[in-house]
């Protein structure tokens, strides 16, 4: 633990927020998109006008009930939709509507890999999840100057709340939880997992207690957290704050703080957030929600394989490194390009082989060139590079040059080999020629050479690369040239 | 002309089907009477002619172009002013609405311009719904036709007494615990609440959302029955409303015969002849189950054991969803927002919020947000909400164990006729349990209707009577029975043509 005072440890549990990545709003047909005009996505369900009814959207159902399967939470064949009364003026209805006492889902779990109390083994926790629920998002209040302004094309949208346990008793425990859940929404096209954009977003409760405790400490709940590095932060800093005030000999008190990630430290909300009673009762505008038997087995049958799992069979089936396998497997885009690149791999090139050229060359080009297109070339016009170059029609070099070509003119490999006439010098005979031109001409430095200057090798085979435009199988090269030096001895 | 408006909705589509007359003709004669009884009355909020002119004059030429045309082409209505109308203006009875102009159509609303309807204005109401006179009305106070210093009864006040004043051929209004069915007894009209869900929410502004259900006021039951039609069914913008097939009313209503009475079950259930019931309006109620026995209907003892409960159970809950649906009145988006004009300066947003609504709600308004928001509050939820929300399972047992008996229920709509203007606004309590025979119909999601069945003496007008309302309960989505019933009490009363009298 970061703390000090190695007697206390952390109790921690996480509250994640995620849009869901439907085409519509959660009760209304309203387009689901960010970063519209102002005030355009919107209808009067979403605007609350006088008379408007919710209608749930069987998407965002659907969604959710993906993500609880994949949780391993159980869902409830019967849910209840619940209002949260408050006023605020992104809160169009005066109330969210929300799931409360039976949320779609509840009891589930997710395994983290953590170290053990050592810190020097990596050990597996699992973190129980309370529930998962639907519910609506609120607009947006936008501050300028001395006004503020309202903008409701996010009111409505689809939200999931994931409630975990308090089983998490590090920051990095927690950062580690919140990685391998964003990781399996995004996987499943639930979620887009911005935290940037405040897509995904997470509450994190806090508290401390003496170890061997048994009851648990107070804990503050601390929100506006919007980066992986900053919940790490923000978590330690709290810990470290609830700590230093126990030892101190002062108390530690339930509250809402705000992170603030310029200064890194919490800050208490006190004044702004009044204890609410947020009058919660079932929403009489919508029928409980039935979920048939049918419906949950369909929603699980679209379940891909999960990260974690692609992960172990990359490892044994492909015999890639476990570094390998983390690479290709952390966006589902790149694992299934890798996967259909294996596919389509008529010419039984070496899976590790494919597996270097996604990581090394492909997602490294990819990187450089800063690619809004996450996969632009396709697998088989990829395979025909590879194909290429592993077969030595082209050099290793060349490959790149023309896998930098591919990605910005969209040619295929081919193309661009014969366009460029790039294709490796390998027969014989042409490099022979080649050899005795490069030596007609560098006479003095090849009688140097023969005398004894075995230093000049190297300048021979770069002038014959020079001479070919590097197109010379450089193996073939060294071996001819080798020849060529005994046979004039 | 002036007959023209006593029609029925029925009579006057036989007289535009023959062409003996245009919808233009039959709205001149609205118009006309309106201009001269509306003043008295104050069913209205407003009238829009202009309005009613154009859809008149498009009726009139679907009606001439010989192909088949809906039900309610080129009929006159008035639409309660809690339905939303695109371009027109919703106040719901109240000045916080006092500037919205609607942007939307219900789907009610909706359904009636498919119907080539005719607009002729949006009636009176009682502040969001809330209250049994109309006097909540930040407006204005409708009176009842049949003595102008007496309530029209309400919420859907506007909406009974323009249909008694012959002030338009039908109208629309909402039901949430009697409101259309105590205000049509008092006026001695038609009133029909359909099963929960028969008629979409959708474009309505909602009151209590579990309980609230739009209803129809008519001139006679054939006229519930071709408006019910018109506008029932599935919409897939209201979840609760039910995929169950829409019958032909009007044509089943047309066929009742006298014969179905023979061995029908008829429930009198105990607890609707209880203390407060008036003893006149009891022995009306006697001389129809006199009457019905005599049909060859079996009349039978039943209970409703909880009915004692309604009231108090409606209360929390209507109360609390309403503290809920009315919290998007905040003065942000539409609506009235307090500005520092209005005296005084915002001190935050909580002090704008707070100085708006209290400006813009009117007192019984208020009294419910309180007692909503108490009974739904933390520590209270399970006393309140939590238990009356069991109670209400309770009366729906009731109910179904009556129907086990009994094919349909009947008894008294309002324990006493029309009240005089002012008579019971001090003390709330009484006003609440003007609705104790209605009520409980809404908590059980079930059809109800009231049908004018008689008249008592009125003891402050020499010479005037005032309307008895008798209740027929059935159970969900048998509105073919129900208004097969009233039909037949309706041909054997003779209510209108006596009162034409
Ligand atoms: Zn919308």
């Amino acid at each position: 633990m970061h703390g000090n005072n190695d007697s206390f440890e952390a109790v921690i549990g996480l509250e994640v927020h995620s849009q869901l990545l439907t085409k519509t709003k959660m009760f209304c047909s309203c387009p689901n998109i960010f970063g519209m005009e102002p005030n355009t996505a919107v209808c009067p369900v979403c605007l609350a006008l006088p008379g408007a009814l919710p209608v749930i959207n069987i998407e965002a159902v659907r969604l959710a009930v993906k993500a609880a399967l994949a949780l391993n939470i159980n869902i409830n064949k019967k849910s209840l939709f619940a209002r949260k009364n408050y006023f605020y003026p992104d809160l169009p209805k005066g109330y969210q509507i929300s799931q409360y006492l039976d949320p779609v889902s509840s009891n589930g779990y997710l395994d983290i890999e953590t170290e053990d109390s050592s810190k020097k083994n990596k050990i597996n926790k699992r973190i129980r999840i309370n529930r998962l629920h639907i519910e609506e998002d609120a607009g947006k209040l936008i501050h300028i100057g001395n006004r503020s302004y309202v903008d409701l094309n996010r009111a409505g949208t689809p939200l999931v709340e994931i409630v975990s346990e308090p089983d998490l008793s590090s920051a990095a425990e927690a950062s580690a939880y919140l990685k391998s859940l964003r990781e399996i929404l995004v996987y499943l096209g639930v979620s887009d997992g911005n935290m940037e954009e405040g897509s995904f977003r997470c509450d994190a409760n806090v508290s401390v207690r003496r170890k061997g405790d048994p009851e648990l400490g107070t804990r503050a709940e601390i929100k506006n957290v919007n980066s992986f590095k900053f919940v790490e932060k923000a978590i330690e800093f709290e810990i470290e704050r609830q700590i230093d005030l126990i030892l101190n000999g002062g108390k530690v008190i339930q509250e809402t703080r705000l992170y603030d990630s310029k200064e890194n430290i919490t800050r208490s909300m006190r004044g702004k957030e009044e204890a609410h009673d947020y009058r919660y009762f079932e929403e009489p505008d919508l029928p409980p929600l039935i979920l048939s038997k049918e419906f949950i087995n369909d929603v699980k049958n679209s379940i891909t394989e999960l990260p974690a799992e692609k992960r172990r069979r990359y490892v044994s089936e492909y015999k890639l490194t476990e570094y390998d396998a983390e690479v290709l497997t952390q966006d589902k885009e790149i694992a299934d390009y890798f996967e259909d690149l294996i596919k389509e791999n008529s010419n039984r090139i070496d899976i590790k082989k494919l597996a270097n050229w996604v990581i090394n060359e492909l997602l490294s080009e990819l990187k450089l060139k800063e690619s809004e297109e996450r996969m632009p070339l396709s697998a088989k016009n990829f395979l025909e590079l590879i194909t290429a170059v592993e077969s030595g029609s082209i050099n290793r070099n060349t490959g790149k040059i023309v896998l930098a070509e591919m990605l910005s003119s969209g040619k295929s490999a081919l193309e661009i080999i014969k366009e460029k006439n790039l294709a490796q010098v390998s027969d014989d005979k042409g490099i022979e020629d080649i050899v005795k031109q490069v030596v007609n001409e560098n006479q003095k430095e090849f009688a140097d050479l023969i005398g004894g200057k075995d230093k000049l090798f190297g300048f021979f085979v770069g002038e014959i690369m020079k001479k070919t435009k590097g197109k010379a199988n450089p193996k073939k090269a060294n071996e001819i040239l080798r020849k060529y030096i005994e046979e004039n001895k | 002309m002036d007959d023209l408006c006593r029609l029925t909705i029925s009579e006057i589509a036989g007289l535009l089907k023959k062409k003996e007359v245009k919808s233009t003709d039959i709205l001149n004669s609205y118009v006309k009477r309106i201009k001269a009884e509306e003043p008295e009355i104050s069913a209205y909020l407003y009238n829009d002619f202009e309005e009613a002119e154009r859809n008149a004059e498009a009726a009139d030429k679907i009606i001439s172009s010989g192909s088949d045309y809906p039900a309610l082409t080129g009929i006159p209505l008035s639409i309660k002013d809690i339905f939303l109308i695109k371009g027109k203006r919703t106040t719901c009875a109240s000045k916080i609405l006092d500037n919205f102009i609607s942007p939307y159509d219900s789907t009610v609303v909706r359904k009636l311009k498919e119907n080539n309807y005719v607009f002729l204005g949006k009636t009176n109401l009682d502040e969001f719904a809330m209250g049994s006179s109309t006097e909540n009305s930040a407006y204005k106070i409708t009176k009842n036709p049949y003595d102008l210093n007496r309530v029209p009864g309400g919420s859907s006040g506007g909406s009974a007494a323009s249909v008694a004043a012959d002030l338009c051929a039908g109208s629309f209004g909402t039901d949430t615990g009697g409101s259309v069915r105590q205000p049509a007894a008092l006026c001695g009209v038609v009133g029909l609440k359909p099963t929960y869900g028969l008629i979409s929410r959708y474009g309505i502004i909602a009151f209590s959302s579990s309980l609230d259900q739009a209803g129809i006021l008519s001139k006679d039951v054939t006229d519930a029955a071709i408006m019910l039609e018109a506008v029932a069914g599935f919409d897939e913008k209201d979840q609760t409303t039910r995929k169950f097939n829409v019958k032909k009313y009007a044509e089943i209503v047309k066929k009742a015969d006298k014969s179905i009475l023979k061995g029908l079950n008829i429930g009198i259930p105990a607890e609707f002849f209880s203390d407060g019931l008036d003893p006149e309006i009891n022995s009306k109620v006697s001389e129809i189950k006199i009457l019905l026995k005599d049909l060859g209907a079996n009349i039978i003892d039943i209970s409703l054991p909880d009915t004692k409960y309604s009231v108090s159970t409606y209360y929390i809950i209507a109360t609390s969803e309403a503290s809920s649906n009315l919290e998007r009145y905040d003065g942000i988006r539409y609506g009235y927002r307090y500005n520092e004009n209005d005296g005084g300066a915002i001190q935050s947003l909580d002090d704008l919020y707070r100085k708006s609504r209290e400006a813009g709600f009117g007192n019984e308004v208020k009294r419910r947000i309180i007692l909503g928001t108490f009974a739904l509050s933390a520590g209270y939820y399970d006393a309140y909400y939590k238990k009356a929300s069991l109670v209400r399972k309770l009366i729906i047992k009731n109910y179904k164990d009556a129907f086990a008996k009994a094919d349909i229920i009947i008894g008294p709509t309002s324990p006493t006729p029309a009240f005089l203007i002012g008579e019971k606004t001090a003390d709330p309590l009484s006003m609440y349990l003007s609705d104790i025979y209605t009520i409980s119909v809404n908590l059980a999601y079930l059809p109800g209707l009231s049908i004018p069945v008689g008249a008592v003496k009125n003891p402050t007008k020499t010479d005037g009577i005032l309307p008895v309302g008798l209740q027929i309960i059935s159970p969900w989505t048998t509105e073919d029975k129900l208004l097969s019933v009233a039909k037949i009490i309706e041909d054997e009363v003779k209510f209108r043509e006596k009162i034409k009298k």
